[in-house]
């Protein structure tokens, strides 16, 4: 297409008739690619040209806009040259304005950062258009601070928005700033509650790393909010945003990716060193310069083979380590430490000396605190209270899941109860791969030890790994034998493990409430029954408690029923799934449907999929086997 | 073949109470007993009779609050002791007598040690932990007049003193303390002006305690950690490393140069006693005896080098006696 150069005013409505229809057909991405260099280039200095992109933009009918701005936004290689193509078509046109204001920032999230850095930029330029970036900012924290979106919009789109409110921070200049303080810190303080309270880590991670944008901003001296969270490149991309590079473009200094990256993020201060510190000025004692006669000589030393690390004496029986774990006496605490290093391996070498203490030794460690500063402390209790669970595992079970609905428990005891039980079953029922191994590095893909932090994500993975081998030895035709080859202890009492866990779910007590605030733990108890189901045969009972819970507005919760519903259809034996199950896997069928379709978040509807999968392959499977 | 080390000559018992701080007193010539004074837990100081290996003397002058340094004065008649009640006490021990002639209240409720140095006959200095957290004061003795206070700079940050020593090169030349921090340096303070000279940063932790040896400007001292850092004085009175040497264990309580400046003993959070020789800090003999830490650890100041001996005091409760490397 070729323009007329010039002092002829003439009219372009028709071509801008053209773009637009030629964009709403979707030819949008042809057009524009050969279109917007070459008005970038031609309106870099000339301000005629300018205009005429701006009459061609203002021209385009209402029903078309839409088509034509989004394209522009998507492909103008800066917020600079989007100025010089729009102009204040956004101020101008309310079509125009609602799809650059409303519709790209709070109803889409698809699109790149850096679209998101031109549309802001470019509204951050021009003076009539600030009042627009303001207003664009209130509304995007009004979305970031609402609970409700917390919960349920997916987390791309929760992240999309806080990438919007860093750029627009970073555009804001000090008056705008202190015009709506007020209102910024109101939004910070909700918004950062909301994200703190959610059970993905993902958000947490967000909120906080939003709020302390936020107020850095607004506390330009004086203390600024600072939150203790792991740095990833997701936190390191979002902080980045928060810097400009000035593009006051007389030359237009575009860079090609805007994401202005801050160099070097954080150097990390080498402390100065006091030179006379001793690491710095070790001087080997210079032997050849000493003249005198060396009267060390004549002093023989004595032998000191014996000279050792001192190791102190741990108990040697079970009673004993009972009574240094409650004794009160501070001045041992020498022998405290031993007898907590030592008591796992004690226990497990005096089963029959355990098993007449187990249970108050449950008790014990249950409430053990740290009383010095232990390395691995909790992983230390953690094992000494497996290690008595598997002895005993019957009465120690009772009292361990009595004890998970009793009160006044903190989340953390409870969650302690529920990662004990599943090691503690894992063990039992593979217990050649467990005796000595000190740390999750086992090669059998069916068991695998619980990382300590997260039990959820190492048992999507092991769930995940037993889908793909599934799917693949059913493909070779081969039949499944995995886990029938070690014998398998857990079996006879895992009833005492699973159903007291089920049973009172739903009764809220003063300090716990599992199917309110408590979702944490819920999610947590999902999983954990998720493991326990997977290591026995459990199949009715499970499948009611996902049914009751199948609706719960807490994606975590819903991520472990659906891990339930995968560790069902994979350690229960077809045949039986099959004769007692068909109406409730009709129903589960339906709802793994729904659920894949609709729900919020990725990773249930990824999770809803396996589910089907699997099904489908039970089905075919059987259909395979002549009957 | 290395021998195995020795055992120790004689064990005392008595004190029932962990023994926090010892000193000799066997300069004496015949009919005079050799003596060794110990300060315990309990708050009593007792004079251990060499011969008899009993308690001839039982001092209480602390309140039963601990003892945690004994010094004589120019022989075995006069004596300072320190103690928790913060206060340091002077003795009379002559013709029988035990009573506190005079006291220094001190108003420190740390652990650091004093330290005397006599530098005119009849006159002795004495520094000591002060009331001021960081402080060091200076004090002259008998007549507790007040030469001056060692405050260091603002900004120093180096925590309590914990240890200190005063010295001077010969009689009559300037005498400088060498205080050892919290923080983990050692500081050279002139005492005259009150200015410090050095200060070398020797340790992570705590310096525990620390000993000098003026003849060869060298100095050493330990720390709750497992590293014993040897240091040398140049001639521009500057500290600088000299050498470290690390320990199987961490923790010292106490370190000691023989008078002989041959060998020296340090007392070990991990009970045990351990022997190095000066010159190269060559390990020479590790004594375990005790069970649990070891607290002080003291060389006798015999005149006949044959019958020298090394004392320990532990939370056990008991006095390890050696006779280690006296034929030397």
């Amino acid at each position: 297409v070729c323009f007329i150069p010039g002092g002829l005013d003439c009219s372009i409505s028709f071509v801008s008739h053209v773009l637009g229809k030629v964009c709403v057909h979707g030819w949008q991405k042809e057009i524009l690619e050969v279109l917007v260099p070459r008005l970038t280039d031609l309106t870099k200095s000339d301000y005629i040209w300018q205009r005429i992109c701006w009459q061609l933009v203002e021209c385009v009918p209402d029903r078309w806009m839409e088509a034509v701005v989004l394209g522009f936004v998507q492909r103008a290689p800066g917020a600079d040259v989007l100025s010089r193509l729009l102009g204040n078509l956004v101020v101008k046109n309310k079509k125009a304005q609602f799809v650059v204001a409303q519709k790209m920032l709070l109803l889409q999230y698809g699109h790149a950062t850096a679209v998101l850095q031109n549309l802001l930029g470019y509204l951050a330029l021009d003076s009539s258009r600030r009042p627009l970036l303001l207003r664009v900012l209130q509304d995007l924290l009004e979305t970031w601070s609402s609970s409700s979106a917390v919960k349920h919009s997916p987390a791309e789109q929760q992240l999309y928005i806080s990438k919007a409110i860093l750029i627009c921070l970073s555009h804001l200049k000090e008056p705008e700033i202190a015009s709506c303080r007020q209102e910024l810190l109101t939004s910070m303080m909700e918004g950062v509650k909301c994200h703190l309270e959610s059970s993905l880590p993902q958000l947490r991670r967000l909120g906080m790393v939003v709020a302390e944008s936020i107020s850095l901003s607004i506390n330009t001296e004086g203390p600024v909010l600072k939150f203790e969270y792991e740095e990833d490149d997701e936190t390191r991309e979002l902080k980045s945003l928060l810097v400009q590079t000035p593009s006051f473009c007389v030359v237009p200094s575009l860079p090609d990716d805007d994401r202005s990256e801050k160099a070097g993020a954080a150097l990390p201060l080498v402390p100065e060193r006091n030179e006379k510190s001793y690491t710095a000025a070790l001087v080997k004692a210079d032997e050849e310069s000493d003249a005198e006669l060396d009267s060390d000589d004549d002093l023989i030393p004595y032998d000191m083979s014996e000279d050792k690390e001192l190791k102190l004496k741990a108990p040697m029986y079970i009673r004993e380590c009972i009574e240094v774990l409650t004794g009160s006496r501070s001045e041992d605490v020498d022998k405290w430490e031993a007898t907590v290093k030592a008591l796992e391996s004690l226990v497990r070498r005096n089963p029959a000396a355990t098993r007449e203490v187990s249970v108050e030794l449950a008790k014990i460690l249950l409430h053990l605190e740290e009383k010095t500063c232990i390395e691995g402390f909790v992983e230390l209790r953690q094992r000494a209270q497996v290690a008595v669970l598997t002895t005993d595992p019957i009465p120690v079970a009772k009292y361990l899941t009595s004890q998970f609905y009793s009160l006044n428990y903190s989340l953390r005891q409870r969650m302690d109860i529920l990662d004990v039980l599943v090691l503690a079953a894992q063990e039992l029922s593979c217990p050649k791969f467990h005796g000595k191994t000190k740390h999750s590095g086992v090669q059998k893909p069916c068991i695998q030890l619980l990382p300590e932090s997260d039990s959820s994500k190492g048992w999507r993975r092991i769930v995940d790994e037993r889908i793909k081998s599934k799917t693949r030895r059913f493909d070779m035709g081969q039949s499944r034998v995995e886990l029938a080859s070690c014998p398998n202890e857990f079996n006879s009492v895992a009833g005492y493990f699973f159903f007291p866990l089920i049973q009172h779910f739903d009764r809220p007590l003063t300090t716990f409430d599992l199917l309110g605030e408590d979702h944490l733990v819920l999610g947590r108890l999902v999983h954990t029954l998720a493991v326990l189901m997977y290591l026995a045969v459990n199949t009715v009972a499970l499948l009611e408690f996902v049914w009751a819970l199948r609706f719960h507005t807490d994606s975590y919760v819903r991520q472990g029923l659906l891990s339930c519903i995968s560790s069902l259809l994979l350690s229960v034996p077809t045949e039986r799934i099959l004769s007692d199950m068909t109406e409730e896997l009709l129903e589960t069928q339906s709802w793994l449907g729904d659920v894949m379709e609709k729900d919020p978040d990725g990773d249930c509807r990824r999770l809803a999929l396996q589910n089907l999968l699997l099904m489908e392959n039970l089905k075919k499977k059987l259909e395979a086997v002549p009957s | 073949m290395a021998l195995p080390p020795p055992d120790p000559q004689f064990v005392l018992r008595g004190t029932s109470a962990a023994v926090h701080t010892l000193h000799f007193s066997c300069g004496g010539a015949e009919p005079d007993i050799p003596l060794l004074f110990s300060g315990s837990e309990n708050g009593f100081i007792h004079v251990w009779n060499l011969k008899t290996h009993r308690v001839d003397t039982a001092l209480d002058g602390h309140g039963r609050k601990s003892v945690c340094c004994v010094k004589t004065m120019g022989g075995k008649d006069r004596l300072l002791s320190q103690g928790r009640d913060q206060r340091i006490c002077l003795w009379d021990l002559a013709e029988g007598r035990t009573s506190v002639t005079d006291s220094v209240f001190t108003e420190h409720v740390g652990f650091c040690r004093c330290s005397l140095l006599q530098v005119a006959q009849g006159r002795w200095l004495m520094a000591m932990a002060a009331r001021s957290l960081e402080e060091v004061q200076i004090l002259e003795l008998p007549s507790k007049t007040s030469v001056c206070t060692l405050k260091p700079e603002v900004g120093a940050k180096l925590g309590m003193p914990m240890c200190l020593k005063l010295w001077q090169l010969s009689c009559g030349s300037q005498p400088v303390l060498l205080a050892g921090y919290e923080d983990g340096s050692v500081v050279l303070w002139n005492v005259s002006t009150g200015k410090a000279l050095s200060r070398l940063v020797c340790h992570q932790e705590p310096v525990m305690s620390l000993d000098f040896d003026s003849e060869k400007a060298k100095g050493i001292s330990g720390s709750s950690e497992k590293v014993l850092s040897i240091w040398s004085l140049n001639e521009q009175q500057n500290l600088q490393v000299y050498k470290t040497h690390e320990l199987i264990n961490a923790g010292i309580s106490d370190i000691t140069i023989r008078p002989d400046k041959k060998v020296l003993a340090t007392a070990g959070w991990d009970h045990r006693i351990r022997i190095f020789g000066w010159k190269k800090l060559k390990p020479l003999a590790v004594l375990d005896y005790h069970t649990a830490t070891a607290h002080c650890v003291s060389f006798s100041d015999h005149s006949n080098p044959r019958d020298r001996l090394l004392a320990a005091g532990s939370r056990d409760q008991r006095i390890s006696v050696w006779s280690i490397y006296a034929q030397t």
